[in-house]
């Protein structure tokens, strides 16, 4: 197990060294998450609908998108000249590949989102300070569900014509359960309510972490091995 | 350096009717051939005729569909222990422009459990590439991201090369650089593949030469036994009956 997290956090630092260098993802997404906020933000008619009762919508489908730009690239890094290749002739488990990039990818979407997650709560005044740490274990668990089950699809999708397309047309079945959690439980945090009211959601959060970190992590190698 | 006598050891390679499909189409049938240690064996022709599916199958990247195949006594695709003891070049690079050469190579490194970067800049000192190891590969010529390719599949020194087109975009110095390492690392014990359509390259380093031809060999021998010219004949007949 330590073999497969050292191999596979080499991976991941080489991924980020690569994202680092080009940031073309990263830029992507950020701009994608702000130019959404700025969307929704003219869209939204503050008579009718409370801050509070849109921004978790807003924040979170934002997050969906945002988090896909970057698994779309994912393993589009490994193609450029048969680089993938080389990672699987090398001894490294497939587990290690699959979790390296996972780990990229989380921390990925964790940077796009400490960008858009206070420019939110600029856009529709929301009171963040009080909630900061909760909103963030939610977050964090809402993240890795999405990265797990997006490396996976993204890691089937790239030797496809249409990657681009067929990657959200996979993903986003599966992201459904994280999307209406995480909101739901941030929408119980704005409102001030108590943390325990959300316990049911952050719950489901984590069982559907547990599941699909373990079903993803054993069932990338099906996709690589012939 | 030490230098291997091949006859005294067991062969470290083993193909025994070795074949791979995909769908209806047999890409490899039938191949069978054996390797010791520090031999070198060339692999010649045309186009199509399943020379990188064998290579490919031996490097545990594809298993076969009918025989089997033994590195060192295990059969392949091996898992770790048989993929930590090959090294793989290719005329895809497997390299990351975004990386410079001594990035890649480290990387590579890493993947094998080589932590020593002493080991990264030999590699790269090999294959003439050391002035320029801290240069995004993006921006090396093609010859030089080859050899940066080359350096990367030999830092771990590998029991067994497998060299796919290793000469594609190689000038004079980097071809001579490489037949150097092949040579000075088949004498050191490693066992080398390697597929070209220059016949006088490759048999300059080979101590056995086969042709292949829809996914078969049709013919394997000892280099000793081997008359470059009745050799030439066959490798352009078989392209010429290839299409």
């Amino acid at each position: 197990m330590a073999e497969t997290l050292r191999a596979a956090w080499v991976i991941a630092r080489k991924d980020l060294s690569i994202e680092f260098r080009t940031r073309s993802a990263f830029f992507s997404a950020v701009v994608f998450a702000l130019l959404g906020l700025v969307i929704f933000y003219y869209a939204w008619d503050p008579t009718a609908v409370a801050a509070i009762d849109l921004a978790p919508g807003v924040l979170w489908v934002i997050f969906t998108f945002s988090g896909i730009l970057g698994l779309n690239r994912s393993f589009a890094v490994e193609s450029a000249d048969h680089a993938m290749d080389g990672l699987l002739a090398s001894p490294v488990s497939r587990e290690a590949i699959f979790i390296g990039k996972a780990i990229a990818n989380l921390i990925f979407v964790a940077a796009v989102q400490l960008i858009a997650v206070p420019a939110l709560a600029v856009f529709y005044n929301l009171p963040l300070g009080n909630i900061a740490l909760p909103l963030l274990a939610i977050g964090f668990l809402a993240a890795v569900g999405l990265v797990f089950v997006g490396t996976l699809f993204s890691a089937m999708a790239v030797n496809t014509r249409l990657a681009e397309l067929l990657l959200p047309m996979l993903a986003l079945p599966f992201f459904v359960p994280i999307v209406m959690a995480a909101a739901q439980a941030t929408s119980r945090l704005l409102s001030g309510r108590p943390i325990s009211e959300a316990d049911a959601w952050i719950k489901l959060l984590l069982a559907y972490d547990l599941v699909f970190v373990v079903a993803c992590t054993l069932a990338y190698p099906f996709t690589v091995e012939d | 350096m030490r230098a291997v006598s091949p006859s005294a050891d067991a062969p470290l390679l083993e193909a025994a009717g070795l074949g791979r499909s995909f769908g209806a189409r047999r890409a490899v049938s039938n191949v069978s051939f054996s390797l010791r240690a520090g031999e070198c064996l060339a692999l010649f022709g045309p186009n199509g005729a399943g020379k990188t599916t064998l290579l490919r199958v031996l490097a545990g990247l594809l298993k076969p569909s009918t025989g089997s195949a033994r590195l060192a006594g295990i059969s392949l695709p091996g898992g770790a222990p048989a993929r930590s003891r090959i090294g793989l070049i290719s005329h895809h690079t497997m390299l990351y422009d975004a990386l410079s050469a001594r990035e890649n190579v480290s990387f590579a490194a890493r993947l094998y459990g080589i932590r020593d970067p002493a080991s990264v800049d030999n590699a790269l000192a090999r294959m003439s590439m050391l002035d320029r190891a801290d240069t995004m590969v993006r921006a090396l010529s093609r010859g030089m991201q080859q050899r940066v390719s080359i350096a990367r599949a030999m830092v771990h020194s590998p029991r067994l090369v497998l060299a796919d087109e290793p000469y594609s975009g190689l000038d004079e110095s980097g071809a001579r650089a490489l037949t150097s390492l092949l040579r000075e690392v088949s004498l050191a014990g490693t066992t080398v593949i390697i597929v070209t359509h220059n016949l006088h390259e490759g048999l300059s380093l080979a101590t056995h030469a086969a042709v292949m031809k829809a996914g078969s060999f049709v013919r394997f021998d000892e280099k000793s036994l081997v008359d470059e010219t009745s050799y030439a004949a066959t490798y352009r007949a078989a392209v010429a009956s290839n299409g």
